[in-house]
Parts: C-alpha cells; structure tokens; sequence
C-alpha cells in the first residue's frame, strides 16, 4: 500500500498531492511542466518534498515530522526514466545486473528472490541481446532493458516516467500490453505518468488528472490526440 | 643532455599525478553545485592560465619563499625550504596545469547525462559506487584529455619554475630551462637537441590521446547512429 501525501514549491507553482493506492496501475496525467516527473522524483528519493509523509507498507520514507527521508538507494524503489536512462558503456547483460549485490555468483534464488536473472530477462524477451550496448538497441528493446533492469532488484513497487513517449505507435501499443501483463505477474503497485490520452485509456486502473501540482476532478485539460507521439520535455 | 630530460619527466609526472587527484575531486565536488560566489571561485582556478608566469612565480616566492606565509612555517617547523629544490619545480608545474585539468573535468563531468547517476542511485548505490562505475567511465574521456593537455604544459613550464625553482642543473634544470641556458651560452646543439625531444614528447602524448580516446568512444557508440540497426524489434 503507497500512501503518499506531498508538498513541494517548484518556481512556478507547487505540488499538493495525496495518493493512496494498493495494487494495479496508478496514472498521473497532466500536460507537461504539471508537476508529474517532480512527484516521481520525490517517491523514489531523488528529490525531496518540502512536507507530507511517504509510506509504502510499513516502511515510512519521508517524514517530514519524524525529519525522516531515506535516501533512493535505500528504498528499492523501481524506476523507469523517461530516455530510460541506460548506462552506454555497459552491456544489456551489465545494465541488468547492476543494481544485484556485486559478486562472482549473483545467484538470485538463493537470496530468497521470486525471480532468477534468466526468468527476468525471458518475461521480456531480451536475452539474446545481453551482449550488446544500448546504443545498439531499438527504442523498444531499450524500454525492456530498462524494465528488466529495474525489476531485477525486485522493487516493492515501480515508477515509470513516460514510458512510451518516445516509441513509436506499433511498438508502443505492444508495450502497453506487456506492462499491464508485467503488473499483473509482479503484482507491486506501478505508478506511470504519461501525458498521452491512449495509454491513459490503455493502462490506468486509477487516475489522478494533475493540473499545476494539484489534482484535479473533472480535467479541464486536453492534449490533441497525436499519432506521432511527440515527445514533450516536462518538469 | 639526459639530466634535464628525466627531471622534466619526473617533474611533469609527480605535479600532474597530484594535479589529477585535486582537480577532478574539486571539479566533481563543483560540477552539479551552485552556489553564490561560485564563479568568483571558478575565476580564481582558472586564473594561473591566463596570469603571466612569472606573476605566479612571484606569488610562489610570497608564499613559499624563507620570509613567505608557508615557507616560514614550513622552514620553522619542519626546517624544510622548499624554494629552490625540485619541490619548487613541481608545485610551479602543478600550478599552471591546474587550470587545464580542472576545466577538462569539469566539461567531462557536465557531459555526463545526471539521469545515468540518478538511476544508479534508484538501483542502491551509494556515491562511491555511483562515481565509480558510472560517472568516472563516462568522464573518462574528457579526464584524459585534462591529463594530456596538463602533462604537456607541466613539462613545458619555464617562467614560474625559474623564479621559485631557479636553474641548478640536475636540481632543477628542466628541459625548458636547459634549452634557455643552452641558447644563452650559445651551445646551440644542444637547444637543438633538446628542443626535438620536448616537441617529440608532446606530439607522441597528443597523438596517443586521439588515438586512444577515440578508440574508446567507439565501443559504446557503433551502431548508435546506424539507424538500419534500430528498425528491427
């Protein structure tokens, strides 16, 4: 159970925001520069909120009554960054392993892990491209390996920021499919944040409509439905 | 000939070995900071390139000299003077390469994409583990490239190195100074000499530099702008 409730000033506005969310796929949306990546950034830990109090089960990682802000590394957290963020000097098979304890034998079952490396990297299909670097990769399989490589640590649950914005629409509506199977096997809360109407649509078992940091009920905000999928900064 | 020649490169070494260690950690400690006054402070770092040598070779006298605000201590304490030794010779060349190292780890270090650092973190890294296996590789070009570009100019100082070192020949007699010297008391074979070793060094350091750095790019990049590579999925 995430239970999140933030505060943050950001220059132009600030966010506001509660979540509580159990299981499935909770979509932020919103135009660009609406808060949504800073609302990740302060889930993982990367960045810290000016107030509120983020617990996931038992485990409280921000408070700000307690003074309690548990840095990312410590919060195994899963995230998925909007260019994927995968480490170009590194190989698929070195990218996957590297948030795994370092050592000779990175044996997943025997340190009580659902899931072996090689089952992780079969649900996504990527294990015939262990060998190369990213930069050899497409943009889907570049989306699997950041998936694989933030699933291998077994995280209790995952961020994706845009996840697909940058496919394009065959692939992505593939993608899609395979992230909903993805949330149904692991069964941890996924929240995504996306500003294309069709994965909304696609993928949302909840919603909560962002406008300048703050929810809003009825969305007032349209972005036109582009085939493209062009790929916008946001904040 | 020799004597000047092994103490250059000794010289040049030792001052671009502590050179690397206090420029990078300053130009990584820097990099992702603001903070008032910070270009005041980048001002100052940069400035022994820009100052003419022998102003440096004065403000090391001031410093490091027998009356100077370290030197006295040092010389109190440690009945140690360090003006006129090889030390002398190394804090100069270590000074003037200073700037070169730190602005080539400073490029290097903003030229790596800050979400490769935040997603190390987010897979349970600390600091150590992330500069280590993802910011270092990835500057490693650039910090190269400081390396090369500060080893030449600590090899080829002569302005500072005179005033805070002097000219004593296997002390401190450089191959600059050597070649100086040489002219001056008209041993012109010599210069000659001396000048085709310090050119031969500096072009074999450039040329491994490209050579090498470019190899090192290429790994990681081929296919990344073949876009034939990318269809298939």
């Amino acid at each position: 159970m995430l239970n999140a409730s933030i505060r943050k000033e950001l220059p132009a506005f600030a966010i506001d925001i509660d979540l509580q969310f159990d299981n499935g796929i909770l979509v932020l949306f919103g135009p660009s520069g609406s808060g949504k990546s800073t609302i990740l950034n302060c889930l993982a830990g990367l960045r810290k909120p000016s107030g509120g109090r983020i617990t996931l089960g038992e485990r409280i990682f921000f408070c700000q009554q307690q003074g309690i802000n548990v840095p990312a590394r410590s919060r195994r957290i899963g995230y998925v960054f909007q260019d994927y963020a995968l480490f170009p000097h590194m190989t698929v098979k070195d990218n996957v392993l590297f948030g795994l304890p370092p050592g000779p034998h990175r044996c997943k079952k025997k340190r009580g892990y659902r899931m072996s490396v090689r089952e992780t990297l079969d649900t996504l299909k990527i294990i015939h491209l262990q060998d190369r670097y990213p930069a050899q990769l497409s943009g889907g399989e570049r989306q699997r390996v950041a998936l694989a490589r933030a699933l291998m640590v077994e995280p209790e649950l995952l961020l994706l920021d845009e996840p697909l914005s940058a496919l394009d629409n065959q692939i992505r509506q593939t993608l899609q499919q395979e992230l909903k199977q993805l949330q149904r096997t692991w069964q941890i809360p996924f929240v995504l944040v996306t500003h294309c109407p069709h994965e909304l649509e696609a993928l949302a078992d909840q919603v909560i409509y962002l406008e300048a940091g703050r929810p809003n009920l009825q969305p007032t905000w349209q972005q036109p439905l582009t085939e493209s999928g062009v790929q916008t900064v946001s904040v | 000939m020799i004597e000047p020649i092994l103490l250059s490169l000794k010289v040049a070494l030792i001052a671009v070995a502590i050179v690397a260690v206090l420029a990078t950690l300053l130009a990584r400690v820097l990099a992702r900071r603001t903070f008032a006054g910070k270009n005041l402070l980048e001002s100052c770092i940069i400035l022994p390139m820009v100052l003419p040598p022998t102003v440096l070779g004065y403000g090391l006298l001031i410093l490091l000299g027998k009356r100077g605000l370290l030197g006295r201590l040092l010389l109190d304490w440690f009945d140690w003077q360090i003006v006129f030794t090889w030390w002398a010779a190394i804090i100069a060349a270590a000074v003037v390469s200073f700037p070169l190292m730190y602005q080539s780890a400073k490029a290097a270090f903003a030229s790596v994409d800050a979400s490769l650092e935040q997603a190390a973190r987010t897979l349970g890294s600390n600091e150590g583990r992330v500069f280590l296996r993802v910011t270092l590789p990835l500057a490693y070009p650039g910090l190269l490239a400081g390396l090369v570009l500060s080893f030449a100019r600590a090899l080829g100082e002569f302005g500072a190195t005179l005033m805070v070192a002097g000219n004593i020949p296997g002390k401190t007699q450089t191959i600059p100074l050597a070649i100086y010297f040489a002219v001056e008391t008209g041993d012109n074979i010599l210069a000659r000499n001396l000048v085709l070793v310090i050119t031969g060094l500096s072009i074999a350091a450039l040329f491994w530099l490209n050579l090498w750095s470019r190899k090192k790019i290429e790994i990681w990049q081929q296919g990344g702008d073949s876009n034939a590579q990318r269809i298939h999925s």
